[in-house]
């Protein structure tokens, strides 16, 4: 076979910019155009659920949700003096919908809303908060002093006459179970890393690494079952607090969840610390432990502080640990109160609420809060590790 | 090739067409005893396909909106906003028609170490609302009280709110448990607990007497004083089902479901038949 001078110049550009050496075979080429939609689907699976948590979500940040108890009702009788816009905010339908209904269904859902208001207990009727729309974004984010409340407070009661959805509550209880499970997870994980990677025997090191990897794979049920069982009454035991389940015991269970995630993606970054480092400070005296704790732990910190990034995402969007464990929406920076987190409230309230309604749409904006956290520690976590590879591969 | 895809369009087109099945989806605190009613229907009925799924009262009426379902389960009433979305798919722009299938008595748990033998519902509102915090306010001994609620997606938890809280919040402070049994694992191992839960898992814990008012006697939640009425605490569970399609299989086995045959399964999953005046009618 002689070579062909002109190979360079009949190298073609495959489709969708894939380049081939020769042509290829139909089978090979299908297989690839398969393999690539694949790859394809997955990142039109991410963004598909972007679109749609944000369909759901998008009607609370632009105001368009209403739950004020007491609305005026409109006469069912004089449904034909009022405009369209009016009757589609106040039936909560789309435009379409009212074109295409036929009057007596439009006449139903008016003695539904009028019925509805007569439905109202009394005690109701004249409280001052019946008339506010809860879904504001002042009475999500600030303290409002609600009816039988003494001070202005943050409420997550969603259900209910009166609907509170302050989301604060929410946000400090992730946070405080998150940094728990961190500040437990972190040290545990980053320390397995350090021993595994260089001070450990090659014959432990078979062993201890899959068996931490080998944490992740209990199911998260499971942790939590443990925790809401075992862990809590022992825990109860030894300090003693009041709440027994509670965000310290949900931090600690949380934490199992994550070390191995910490632990993986740290020893990774330490044993790619170039063994050059380990040779010189070893052939210049330093014993083994100055050597991992002084040159390769340096060396790899960004590395490390990655695994913590990405331990943090994981932690944040654990579900059924907390779930299991603590879910009181109290706002307290206290470790040993509950804690309720957003993974928790969107798992346990999604099932009954009204799909389409203010409730509903507030799960979602938490899911699109969570999911926007999420992203950025994941990108933070993925850019850290990037720039630590290429410094040390001496790129810049 | 041919031949196969003719079966199996043969077969997906026979079991569509299948002229009695019946989906029905809702509640999960009703679901055990749905299971049960269709396991022991299909038995006696084998023309008739049942299948049954939870997911929540919401889920179910968000199925019967989208006429993915024919019979919704619920531990609660049907919501002004679920109707009105009913309303406008079902034909003529009818409602889902209500039927009562079973009655709840709910009762109020605590430790068994506890001294304390009854409240009054008003009392217990105290206790879940936060105002009365400590045992010794009802009677029994210095100790702080730790409150147990349901989640709040949960038909108990509504219910408790509106007629025992009388639509107040729970405290801040209440442990929501993702069920009944993990409320009566919690107050069995907490001796300073208060939950709430059907009267039929209480399990180890006590079951407390409920005073309607102040002065009225102590009930102790049994079958009897709930369908008479007398214990305070109890509510309905619900069957909603679209009024076009509550023809022909679908009628029959809800007929079947408020029967005293069918009513006889409903003790073994922990709630009572309806009175006999309730079984006929709506």
């Amino acid at each position: 076979m002689t070579p062909n001078p002109n190979n360079e110049s009949r190298r073609s550009h495959g489709w969708m910019g894939i380049h081939r050496g020769h042509k290829a075979r139909p089978g090979e080429w299908l297989a690839e155009k398969f393999i690539f939609l694949v790859s394809l689907s997955a990142i039109l699976m991410v963004l598909l659920i972007f679109l749609f948590v944000a369909r759901e979500a998008l009607p609370v940040f632009f105001g368009q949700t209403n739950t004020a108890l007491v609305q005026k009702p409109i006469p069912p009788d004089e449904m034909d003096k009022h405009s369209a816009a009016e009757l589609e905010a106040y039936l909560e339908i789309t435009p379409d919908q009212l074109a295409k209904l036929p009057k007596s269904t439009l006449r139903t859902m008016m003695d539904i809303k009028v019925e509805a208001q007569n439905d109202i207990p009394e005690d109701f009727r004249n409280d001052p908060d019946a008339s506010i729309n809860t879904t504001e974004w002042k009475y999500l984010i600030a303290p409002h002093k609600w009816t039988d409340y003494d001070k202005p407070e943050y409420i997550w009661q969603p259900v209910g006459q009166i609907k509170k959805f302050n989301i604060i509550p929410l946000i400090v209880g992730t946070l405080k179970v998150t940094l728990i499970g961190l500040l437990f997870a972190v040290p545990l994980a980053v320390g397995a890393a350090i021993y595994v990677s260089q001070l450990a025997r090659p014959r432990v090191r078979e062993i201890l690494k899959p068996a931490i990897e080998l944490l992740s794979g209990i199911p998260s049920v499971v942790v939590g079952f443990f925790a809401l069982l075992v862990m809590a009454t022992v825990l109860q035991s030894i300090f003693h607090y009041q709440t027994r389940l509670n965000a310290f015991v949900a931090g600690l269970a949380l934490g199992f969840a994550v070390i191995p995630v910490i632990f993986s993606i740290a020893e990774d970054a330490l044993t790619s610390v170039p063994r050059a480092y380990t040779q010189a400070a070893l052939a210049l005296g330093a014993s083994r432990w100055q050597t991992a704790w002084q040159i390769v732990l340096p060396a790899a910190l960004p590395g490390v502080f990655a695994a913590a990034v990405l331990g943090f995402g994981r932690a944040i969007g654990e579900t059924m640990i907390v779930l299991m464990v603590c879910s009181a929406s109290v706002l307290s920076w206290s470790v040993f109160d509950s804690a309720r987190s957003i993974t928790t409230t969107i798992a346990a309230e999604m099932a009954e609420a009204v799909s389409g309604g203010p409730h509903y749409r507030i799960l979602f904006m938490l899911g699109a809060l969570l999911f926007a956290a999420t992203f950025v520690s994941n990108m933070i976590g993925d850019f850290v590790i990037h720039r630590f590879k290429n410094k040390l591969e001496g790129k810049r | 090739m041919k031949k196969l895809i003719t079966i199996l369009a043969a077969t997906v087109f026979a079991a569509s067409a299948f002229a009695g099945n019946i989906t029905v989806k809702g509640s999960d605190t009703l679901l055990i005893l749905a299971q049960k009613w269709a396991e022991t229907y299909m038995t006696s009925n084998t023309t008739v396909k049942i299948s049954v799924s939870g997911g929540g009262s919401g889920i179910g009426f968000a199925a019967l909106q989208s006429q993915t379902t024919d019979l919704c389960d619920a531990s609660r009433k049907i919501k002004p906003a679920e109707q009105m979305k009913c309303a406008a798919v079902f034909e003529g722009g009818k409602r889902p028609t209500e039927y009562k299938v079973a009655l709840d008595g709910l009762s109020v748990y605590v430790n068994p170490e506890n001294s304390l033998k009854e409240l009054s519902v008003a009392q217990v509102g105290d206790i879940f609302t936060g105002k009365i915090k400590n045992w010794k306010e009802v009677g029994g001994p210095d100790a702080p009280i730790t409150v147990y609620s349901r989640e709040n997606s949960s038909g108990t938890y509504e219910f408790f709110k509106e007629h025992v809280l009388k639509g107040k919040d729970f405290a801040a402070s209440a442990q929501t448990m993702p069920g009944t049994a993990a409320i009566v694992q919690a107050v069995v191992k907490d001796k300073n607990g208060i939950g709430y839960g059907g009267a039929a898992y209480g399990g180890s814990s006590k079951l407390l007497a409920i005073k309607k008012t102040d002065t009225s006697p102590a009930i102790a939640p049994t079958e009897e004083t709930v369908m008479n009425g007398t214990y305070p605490i109890w509510r309905h569970l619900f069957v909603y089902v679209d009024p076009a399609k509550d023809k022909g299989d679908i009628a029959a086995y809800l007929t079947w479901i408020r029967s005293d045959d069918g009513q006889k399964y409903v003790k073994d999953v922990g709630y009572y038949p309806l009175p006999k005046n309730l079984r006929s009618g709506n």
